[in-house]
């Protein structure tokens, strides 16, 4: 059977996210716990975290969490990262034996800055380094995987059921102002780990329920800028349109997701100027990143959580609101098994972006 | 010498106990084949003149006619075919150049038949264009590469100029002379009404249709017949045209004699003299003075419109393409060798060329390879059929497509392939004003009105069986279709699996 990457393998799923106006830090306890609740939307078939604000001590390097089939794969990458990196601090990450959590890789995560020298060699910004050597990696460096790129951040993911995965990490000794969480069906057996989500990019991390129609409109696309699919999956791709509209275009989050899932051309004809003429320019200008199809995704970055559905709404969200808390799932039974009571619940409308930054740090998602 | 007399391909069956001799098929045939013989007292007809196209058949008021295939036929020979045969005799006798009209009609695959498309199942719902919106807008020009704000953090919304289509069909060239006045009144104004554009060709543009500028392409060939700053600046678009499907690498010949009034007007060439458009267009004899070319264009019409390069689908399609993009052009169009003409050497059409289908793709590939596909904008033509090949073509990358042999089969064309004659039965592919009038441009709009919407119809219900309810999602979705019955390279040259993957 085709490994994922080699096959488009379609699936269902459950996600979940939590965020903290305040930035007050939360253990993974209650992520784990709002999860549990969608056990049937979820096949076993994978599940993963994201965490913000989780590596305080180390807010300033990129964490690198990495996937490594063999020792000899580890040999390997760790020889390149120490060429273009330097290695503030590298560990196992921390798992407990779960039942239900086999045939895992070796987990590595690494606490890394560029080396000036290199990165003044690239002639590119900082990011932009890490990015390619994420991908150098990826792509390059047979057995070995790196699902997690970001600053003060981290994906924790494996196949099971995304309970049990949060278990077989630990999650509830980590502490964070925002987690998200998906648990996946997919129709086939990958039963690879880097199949399941989240998927990262540097700080950027999508999960995301649905099967987007547009799959390979897109992918072609943003194949063209340098990024490189080489999951097949829906999230992959998101992810890399999040980063190049934002990171390397430099659209606002609303803006972004007003490419990704663009008004009707009938209401954009019906908004008033200079909106109007705005949403055409940018709708036409990046027509290629239109996602068509069924999504809801949770989007994690520095400082905030964005929720997203597809312009007709043909994925279930809801967002609930306590105190400063916020929190987005595919059910609000996810919601309520962690917050029984909420000030608010609503479901934002098709392509309507709900955007959640920390207080005080509103430029923050820019 | 009894050896130049050829059998007619095709006779004409009279119902002798239909037909009312009222001479209706005598009227309607400019080939004049049909005559009323007073001894007889009884319709004749001359079989040999008869190029079988329906006009007499269609009007018949007791449906007393039918042409048929004769049965006339050489002793058999696989390889030495009747067609091979009269060939021969027809060059042996003459000393020239066969010449046909309308695309290449040779048995080549039609690989738009082998590629399937998908529908969506289970993990992701079809939508219903009768209750959902379901866009079909597409936009044609370079797509601006950096977000430019102003003090303020609002982007600035200047681009390239852009071509808005409501649907990703337009109408390609074909000229006033080649085509009838009515002809193009017809097409301009179904243009008009479908929000999307028509293509002068390279015969200048009438001053009747001055008013149809937005949403006429003018073009600019090798004769540059007709071209003025008036004609540049009246189009919404301005089309260079390096070649043509039906005869790449071949110019374009239109005898005196049908260079008379108005037709010599729009030229601008004396009435009576040869219209020759040379097979280069001779400023360009490579990429760096079509750059030349297009920014001139651009310059006489202030950067306001957008520039297309027309080529013929030829061999290394791909890499010119990519010249092409990077030339300042705004679209590429390209031309497969199915597409139609008013007059072509036989041997090129049926010989020179390849198949849109292929070169779109490799085109599509290609550019995307080297990141420069949102630099230009793609359109292909050279047979799209059905609103089925529209969706293929989109799907392999296209953003829109041209028809003309569909539109013209939309007038009445009845793909006699006699264009070349002058003589066109439908007043389409004729001067002549008593043929011309036969093509009323009310009924002829209309119609072409219809084909595009039924098409723009049938496209709606395919995206929405995607799962797909915008055009643009479905551009370039390759995973959308499937191959049956190719070969692997096929497969990779089409960049897509087989049915079944
Ligand atoms: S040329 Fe056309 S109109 Fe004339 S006889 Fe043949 S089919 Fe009839
Ligand atoms: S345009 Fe007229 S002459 Fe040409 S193929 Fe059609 S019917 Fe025949």
């Amino acid at each position: 059977m085709l490994k994922e990457g080699q096959v488009r393998i379609p699936a269902g799923c459950a996600i979940s996210g939590i965020f903290s106006r305040s930035g007050e830090a939360m253990s993974g306890e209650d992520i784990i716990t709002s999860i549990t609740v969608m056990h049937d939307r979820s096949n076993g078939l994978g599940g993963g975290y994201a965490g913000y604000g989780i590596y305080p001590q180390y807010k300033d390097y990129y964490a690198l969490h990495i996937f490594y089939d063999t020792h000899e794969a580890k040999t390997d990458c760790e020889k390149f990262l120490e060429r273009h990196f330097d290695i503030i601090n590298l560990s196992k990450i921390p798992t407990r034996p779960t039942k239900g959590i086999t045939d895992a890789p070796l987990i590595w995560r690494y606490f890394v800055a560029p080396l000036p020298t290199k990165l003044a060699e690239s002639q590119l910004d900082e990011k932009e380094f890490v990015v390619r050597c994420v991908f150098r990696v990826n792509t390059q460096l047979e057995g070995a995987y790196v699902f997690s790129s970001g600053k003060n951040m981290g994906v924790f993911k494996a196949v099971g059921y995304p309970e049990d995965v949060g278990r077989f990490y630990r999650l509830e000794e980590y502490a964070g102002y925002c987690w998200t969480c998906h648990g996946r069906y997919p129709t086939n057996t990958p039963g690879w780990w880097g199949g399941a989500h989240p998927f990262a990019l540097l700080d950027t991390t999508i999960v995301h329920n649905g099967e987007i129609s547009s799959y390979d409109a897109n992918r072609r696309s943003i194949e063209m800028h340098g990024y490189k699919c080489t999951l097949l999956t829906d999230t992959e791709v998101i992810a890399y349109m999040a980063d190049y509209l934002t990171r390397r275009k430099g659209l606002t989050l609303q803006e972004m997701a007003s490419v990704i899932a663009a008004p009707f051309w009938s209401t954009i004809q019906r908004m008033p100027s200079p909106q109007r003429e705005t949403l055409t320019y940018l709708r036409n200008t990046f027509s290629s990143l239109l996602i068509t199809g069924p999504f809801s995704i949770l989007m994690g970055f520095d400082g905030g959580m964005m929720a997203l559905n597809d312009r007709l709404k043909l994925r279930s969200m809801v967002i609930g609101e306590r105190g400063d808390r916020v929190y987005a799932a595919s059910e609000e039974c996810a919601i309520r098994a962690i917050c029984p009571e909420l000030d608010r619940l609503w479901s934002p409308r098709g392509g309507e972006a709900a955007i959640f930054t920390l207080k005080g740090a509103d430029g923050l998602c820019q | 010498m009894p050896v130049n007399y050829l059998m007619p391909e095709y006779e004409v069956y009279r119902n002798p106990a239909r037909c009312i001799a009222c001479r209706a098929c005598e009227r309607q045939c400019a080939n004049e084949v049909h005559h009323y013989d007073a001894d007889l007292k009884a319709m004749v007809a001359d079989d040999a003149k008869c190029v079988n196209c329906h006009r007499c058949v269609s009007l018949c008021p007791t449906r007393a006619l039918k042409i048929v295939k004769s049965d006339h036929t050489f002793r058999e020979n696989a390889n030495w075919t009747g067609e091979a045969i009269t060939e021969i005799y027809k060059q042996a006798a003459t000393g020239g150049v066969l010449l046909s009209a309308m695309g290449n009609p040779k048995a080549f695959p039609i690989y738009w038949d082998k590629l399937l498309i998908n529908a969506s199942q289970v993990t992701n719902p079809p939508i219903d264009p009768l209750r959902e919106p379901m866009e079909t807008r597409t936009f044609l020009g370079k797509k601006s590469d950096t977000i430019r704000r102003d003090a303020q953090g609002n982007i600035l919304c200047q681009g390239e100029p852009q071509l808005e289509l409501k649907v990703p069909i337009m109408f390609s060239a074909m000229s006033y002379g080649s085509i009838s006045y009515n002809a193009h009144a017809s097409l301009a104004r179904a243009a008009q009404a479908l929000g999307t554009y028509y293509n002068t060709g390279e015969g200048g543009l009438h001053q009747d249709f001055y008013q149809y500028g937005a949403n006429t392409i003018v073009q600019v060939a090798s004769g540059r017949f007709g071209v003025f700053s008036d004609y540049l600046n009246a189009g919404a678009a301005i089309e260079i045209k390096m070649g043509q499907g039906a005869k790449p690498g071949i110019g374009g010949h239109l005898p005196g004699a049908k260079i008379v009034g108005d037709i010599s007007r729009t030229r601008m060439i004396p009435e009576g003299s040869d219209a020759i458009s040379p097979a280069p267009h001779h400023d360009i004899y490579s990429i760096e003075d079509l750059r030349q070319l297009v920014f001139s264009l651009k310059e006489a019409t202030h950067y306001q419109k957008p520039v297309f390069v027309k080529i013929a689908a030829v061999h290394n399609v791909a890499a010119i393409a990519s010249g092409i993009a990077r030339s300042g052009a705004d679209v590429i169009c390209i031309d497969g060798f199915r597409g139609g003409t008013g007059a072509a050497p036989t041997r090129i059409r049926d010989n020179v060329g390849i198949p849109i289908e292929l070169a779109l793709a490799s085109v599509d590939t290609r550019l995307r390879e080297e990141g420069i596909r949102d630099q230009v904008g793609l359109v292909v033509g050279g047979s799209i059929r059905n609103a089925a090949d529209v969706v293929k073509a989109i799907a392999l990358g296209a953003d829109a497509v041209y028809i003309a042999t569909s539109a013209l089969i939309a007038l009445g064309c009845h793909l006699c392939r006699s264009c070349q004659s002058g003589k066109c039965n439908w007043g389409i592919a004729t001067q002549r004003p008593e043929l011309v009038k036969r093509l009323n441009p009310d009924v002829g709009s209309q119609r072409l009105v219809n084909l595009v919407t039924a098409w723009k119809h049938e496209i709606e219900e395919i995206m929405g069986g995607m799962g797909i309810n915008s055009i643009e999602a479905l551009r370039g979705n390759r995973m959308m279709l499937r191959g049956i019955g190719l070969t692997d390279r096929e497969l990779s040259i089409l960049g897509i699996r087989h049915a079944g993957e």
